[in-house]
């Protein structure tokens, strides 16, 4: 059967979960090999088997974290030389992006980013996109090469099937570029305990309307209430109320939920562009004529101040 | 010693417009207005703050690959202060992919000559955010991309990058390609005397022989991915809307738990 490379996004070994996504697509084409670079590379291969990669294949070495995308390329097209994949898959995040796109040119192969879908085809994948900012929904396929694709989170279901997840030494060769872009200093971000913005199947999210940075601790209580993320629209995000990686749509995460909850978000173009492919939308606005309401499952019209708390205390008094 | 940028800037269809797909299934560009992508406002806006604050000579191009109606970007980035601008225009450049964008930029780039490429984030129609990462590629010069902060000093760039796990403080030696991000800075209005004042800057047209580039290197037919089928989304079905009268909280509970949320 033939082989696909997934590529794996760990944090010192820890598997992060649209990885594990990759693995279900994957199954879909052939037969996933994984690819695990840098510092606790080895220690992905337990879950990876747990999800069916055959193989696995890792290198550890400085340059992946003091270099910037480009060691990662090399290690990637080793991988390729290696296995002869059918199609390399990657998760779609700005470096996993970046990562397919220098593997593509080099391979001369064609690119297609932000999968929201992938099937077997005749003439090799079909993956399915969302485009203008969620309007249309379109298929494609890579006509050259090997078809390098990056997948958004949330396309697919994590679903175990055990495979032997062989650990394999990949052998690389770091190329001239490799060291082109020092990273000289690294602050992990601070975790909040809540789920990842981009992996969380409930995204509580509040705007402009909220009015205050003070006043999102009305948005995170709902989102606790829930086991949600807590995500902002850009005007509470450039008004300083809440951090820029927050931030959903155009320019700050897409997300792709079960449940997504806007408070005091008027539904702009490039805010819908990062959620409107969630499954459930729901919000709360004073303004009936806002554009959210076009998306939305169930809209309360009405001042946040007041349904919030009432919907955050009636959650929590069923959840007992 | 002097600095020569180079920004590149794409004429795109209004976000806020009705966006649809042309019969080959290619960008329709007809019926929707274009303008540049603000998010390449924000590139332009740093090569100016770089040229202000740098004490060499610095002169900053603005390039586009797009067609004949894409010449308002480059007015626009003109007015905005830039100096120069090249157009590269040709008809077997419809449909091309993002790689074959790249081709054309960096060739466009080296005939130009640049110490400094400066993109935006992702363009507002494509939004793949590639180009920058397949620009460094085929340049062959550092990629310092997604910054949020840069800055430019005795050939050195500098920069945060604020990446999902980390905020990462990047740094490479000139020439390389640099990508920044909406929060990298406002960008500027153009004032009245920039507007006059770009009316007679220098506009270099290119095509395709002009870069030494084969007609069947780019356009829809080479492109090395093909989209098979375009479809609107199903309108979302119309939901329930409420008006709170005191109970919107309890309703909306309601709603959730009927959905198996809580
Ligand atoms: C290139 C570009 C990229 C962009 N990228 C993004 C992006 O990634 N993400 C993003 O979100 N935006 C983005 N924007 C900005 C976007 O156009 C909107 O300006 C932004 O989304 C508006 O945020 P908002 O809905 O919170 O604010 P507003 O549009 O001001 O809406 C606030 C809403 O809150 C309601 N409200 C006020 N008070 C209350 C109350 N007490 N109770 C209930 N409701 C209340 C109001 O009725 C209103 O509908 C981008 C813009 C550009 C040009
Ligand atoms: N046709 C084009 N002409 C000039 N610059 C472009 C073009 N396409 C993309 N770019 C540049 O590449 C960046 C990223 O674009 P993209 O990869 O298409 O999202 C943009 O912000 C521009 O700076």
């Amino acid at each position: 059967m033939a082989e696909v490379l997934v590529y794996v996004d760990h944090a010192g070994g820890a598997v992060r979960k649209p990885t594990l996504e990759l693995l279900t697509l994957a199954r879909r084409l052939g037969e996933p090999v994984a690819v695990a670079l840098g510092a606790g590379a080895e220690n992905t291969a337990g879950v990876l088997a747990e999800h069916g990669a055959a193989r696995v294949l890792t290198h550890e070495a400085a340059e992946y974290a003091a270099y910037l995308v480009v060691p990662k390329v090399d290690a990637l097209q080793a991988a390729v030389a290696a296995v002869s994949p059918a199609a390399v898959l990657v998760s779609s995040s700005a470096e996993g992006k970046e990562i397919a796109a220098r593997l593509a040119l080099r391979l001369g192969s064609g690119l297609i980013t932000d999968a929201v879908d992938l099937e077997a085809g005749e003439a090799g994948p079909v993956a399915t996109q969302s485009v203008f900012a969620a309007s249309f929904s379109t298929t494609s396929r890579v006509t050259r090469g090997i078809p390098v694709i990056t997948v958004k989170p949330n396309s697919a279901a994590v679903e175990p099937a055990a495979a032997a997840g062989s650990v394999e030494q990949l052998n690389v060769s770091f190329s001239g570029q490799a060291t082109g872009t020092r990273i000289t200093g690294r602050t992990p971000r601070e975790s909040t305990g809540r789920p990842e913005l981009t992996e969380a199947a409930i995204v509580v999210s509040g705007g402009r309307g909220v009015g205050g940075a003070e006043n999102f601790a009305l948005i995170e209580a709902l989102a606790d209430s829930l086991g949600a993320a807590v995500g902002a629209s850009r005007a509470a995000v450039d008004a300083g109320w809440y951090p820029h990686t927050n931030q959903v749509g155009q320019t700050g995460k897409s997300v792709s939920p079960q449940l997504y909850l806007a408070s005091g978000i008027s539904g702009a173009i490039q805010h819908r562009a990062g959620m409107q492919t969630s499954k459930t939308i729901v919000a709360v606005n004073k303004d009936p004529e806002a554009p959210i309401f076009d998306l939305v499952d169930y809209g309360v019209v009405g001042d946040l101040f007041e349904v919030v708390p009432q919907l955050t205390e009636e959650i929590k008094a069923r959840k007992g | 010693m002097s600095l020569r940028i180079v920004v590149t800037v794409k004429y795109v269809p209004d976000a806020t417009g009705d966006r649809h797909f042309a019969e080959d299934l290619t960008v329709d560009r007809d019926d929707v207005d274009g303008l540049l992508s603000e998010l390449d406002e924000y590139a332009i806006e740093q090569a100016l703050r770089i040229a202000e604050n740098a004490d060499d000579d610095v002169e900053v191009t603005v390039l586009t690959v797009g067609p004949e109606d894409a010449k308002d970007a480059l007015r626009k980035a003109l007015s905005m202060g830039a100096d120069k601008a090249i157009h590269v225009e040709d008809e077997d450049l419809h449909g091309t992919d993002a790689i074959g964008t790249s081709l054309v930029l960096a060739k466009a780039i080296e005939k130009a000559g640049f110490d400094l490429v400066l993109c935006g984030m992702a363009s507002t129609d494509g939004a793949m955010g590639v180009v920058p990462a397949l620009l460094a590629e085929r340049l062959g010069v550092p990629q310092v991309t997604l910054l949020s902060e840069v800055s430019v000093e005795d050939g050195t760039v500098t920069g945060r990058r604020d990446g999902d796990a980390a905020s990462e403080q990047l740094e490479a030696s000139l020439p390389a390609v640099v990508s920044v991000t909406d929060q990298s800075g406002e960008a500027r209005y153009p004032s009245f005397k920039g507007i006059m004042a770009a009316k007679k800057k220098p506009v270099v047209s290119w095509d395709l022989s002009d870069l030494g580039i084969e007609a069947d290197e780019v356009g829809l037919q080479n492109a090395w991915t093909a989209v098979e089928a375009a479809a609107e989304r199903p309108a979302r079905t119309a939901g329930t809307i409420v008006t709170d009268e005191g109970e919107g909280g309890k309703q909306l509970a309601e709603f959730l738990a009927g959905q198996k949320f809580i």
